[in-house]
């Protein structure tokens, strides 16, 4: 009896180091960051040496030091303004509309068999492929800009949503027609509800493609926001600009899309244990 | 004495043979009636006539307004709390008032702000009957609603139907594989076989019946019988089929 305690015990003993700091959320993530850090020293490492070439690619410092006079002469916040605005924008118009179509097709036979046929196709499309044409029919102002935003993040908010209200559990629908709700009051209290978690999925979704969608159309033409900040630092050769103003992209979709999980947090806390 | 519900002639069937076969069901105000048969006899595609879920194109139905029906699942939406589900079957205005009184009604005050993901089984359940009687329905329709409990707990929540029944006086149309549910808690129980009503039993033992009461545990074999179940020597009931 004695032994067979002693060997039980001991594979624990042994494992506690190792599980003290995978445990803790600290020492999770401050494992996690190891091999970036290490990336990040490589790299300094090679700019220093001259290995790397600045116009190649600048060293971290250096990027670090861009970044930072980048904030404080305001040009960064500046155009990091005038490219969220275009995103926010863009994304509202998909927002709205995606969710009225996957409404409309989601919820009529006449719905389904108007909209979701040429929204199908039109998914289909390689939509950054459409730039030129945007350009041609809108010029070069605000308009093809958010117009990029809108079209590309309209499709994943229709399927998921559209697929959401066809996943709906019938028998939720009967049970809601047992207690005398209406078709407006099915809709409000289980078609909606039921469909939200497939919608939050695709708002997130939509958000990231409104980001690349934005990165493409400004690389292409604009006088202001961050693809311009791009654009000029293209022509004079400073790639830490330009690394800033993609640290920026990442950033602001990161926090675009931790806002979103927010959210899905708060309006799916029925549901158990949704984080972790 | 005016009838509640009064069904002539309603048949149904998906293609082959007939499920229900021109069937008559009269059902008095405030009476408790039962409804055993075979797994696939069209037990809940008479309740779902009765709910109002399926159309009956050719038969006479007569129902009344205020229906309710607790199927054998809660069927609660997840993504309202509980009391927000009980508030769903009656219209706004005296809505907390009513939803408290259901709630304290099934014994789930405690419990009226939590998910529905988060509930046993049988509050579940208890949060399904709340939301049908706070419609205070003159029928309430039960497909089978405690199947899935434990039978700790089917016991319990058989005993709570009854008091409820006795407090408000819907009339109830039991379905329920359970022969002893059915001697304990009705007035008449219907045995539903090849589309028709093969026996209709009126139960007119006192209440409250217990368990293992002689004259109860008689109608039993005999419900038992009719269902096609034969008793061995040592009164071992066995559990009848149970698919759904
Ligand atoms: N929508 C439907 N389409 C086709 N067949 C159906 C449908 N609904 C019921 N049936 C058939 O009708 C028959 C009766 O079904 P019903 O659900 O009424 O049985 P039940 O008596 O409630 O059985 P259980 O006790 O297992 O719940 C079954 O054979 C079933 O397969
Ligand atoms: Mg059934």
């Amino acid at each position: 009896m004695a032994d067979a305690r002693l060997l039980e015990r001991m594979p624990a003993a042994e494992a506690k180091p190792v599980r003290r700091l995978r445990e803790t959320r600290l020492g999770g993530s401050l494992l996690r960051l190891v091999s970036p850090l290490a990336i990040l020293v490589l790299w300094q490492l090679a700019s220093v040496s001259g290995l790397l070439s600045p116009q190649i690619l600048t060293s971290p410092v250096a990027i670090a030091a861009t970044a930072a006079r980048l904030v404080a002469s305001g040009e960064l916040l500046t155009g990091l303004g005038v490219s969220f605005l275009r995103v926010v924008a863009g994304f509202m118009i998909a927002l709205v509309v995606g969710v009225a179509l996957a409404l409309f097709a989601g919820l009529s036979r006449l719905g389904e068999t108007l909209v979701d046929p040429p929204v199908q196709m039109l998914k289909a499309m390689p939509f950054l492929g459409l730039l030129p044409l945007f350009i041609l029919w809108f010029g070069i102002g605000e308009t093809p800009k958010i117009g990029m935003v809108a079209f590309g993040s309209v499709f994943p908010i229709y399927l998921t949503l559209h697929g959401g209200i066809r996943g709906v559990d019938r028998k939720l629908i009967e049970a809601g027609r047992t207690l005398g709700l209406g078709t407006a009051g099915i809709i409000r209290h289980v078609v909606i509800p039921g469909a939200l978690p497939s919608l939050l999925v695709g708002v997130r979704y939509g958000l990231s493609i409104a980001w690349l969608s934005l990165v493409v159309a400004e690389q292409i033409n604009a006088s202001s926001g961050i693809g311009s900040i791009i654009t000029y630092a293209r022509d004079f050769l400073q790639t830490d600009v330009i690394v800033v103003c993609l640290l920026v992209y990442a950033l602001m979709g990161l926090l675009t899309d931790g806002l979103v999980r927010l959210l899905e947090a708060y309006a799916l806390r029925w549901r158990p244990a949704v984080t972790a | 004495m005016s009838v509640l519900v009064d069904i002539q002639g309603l048949s149904r069937d998906f293609g082959a043979a007939p499920v229900l076969d021109r069937i008559s069901l009269a059902i008095q105000p405030g009476e408790f009636v039962a409804l055993l048969g075979r797994s696939g006899s069209g037990k809940s595609t008479l309740l779902r006539v009765l709910a109002g879920l399926d159309e009956a194109p050719a038969a006479r139905v007569v129902l009344p307004k205020r229906r309710s029906i607790v199927f054998q699942e809660p069927r609660l939406m997840p993504w309202k709390s509980v009391a927000d589900n009980v508030a769903l079957g009656v219209s706004n205005a005296h809505a907390s008032g009513a939803v408290s009184r259901a709630l304290a009604d099934v014994e789930l005050t405690h419990r009226r702000d939590a998910w529905p993901l988060t509930l046993s089984g049988g509050e579940a359940q208890r949060a399904a009957l709340a939301r049908a009687l706070v419609r205070e329905p003159e029928l309430l329709l039960l497909d089978e609603p405690f199947a899935a409990l434990d039978a700790l707990t089917r016991l319990r929540m058989q005993g709570l139907v009854r008091e409820l029944w006795r407090k408000h006086r819907p009339a109830v149309l039991l379905v329920t594989h359970d022969v002893g549910e059915a001697v304990a808690l009705a007035d008449r129980i219907l045995v539903l076989d090849r589309g028709r009503f093969r026996r209709e039993v009126a139960v007119e033992l006192p209440h409250p019946r217990r368990h293992g009461d002689p004259c109860a545990a008689a109608l039993e074999t005999e419900l038992l019988r009719e269902l096609g179940v034969e008793l061995s020597d040592h009164h071992s009931i066995p559990e009848p089929e149970r698919t759904h």
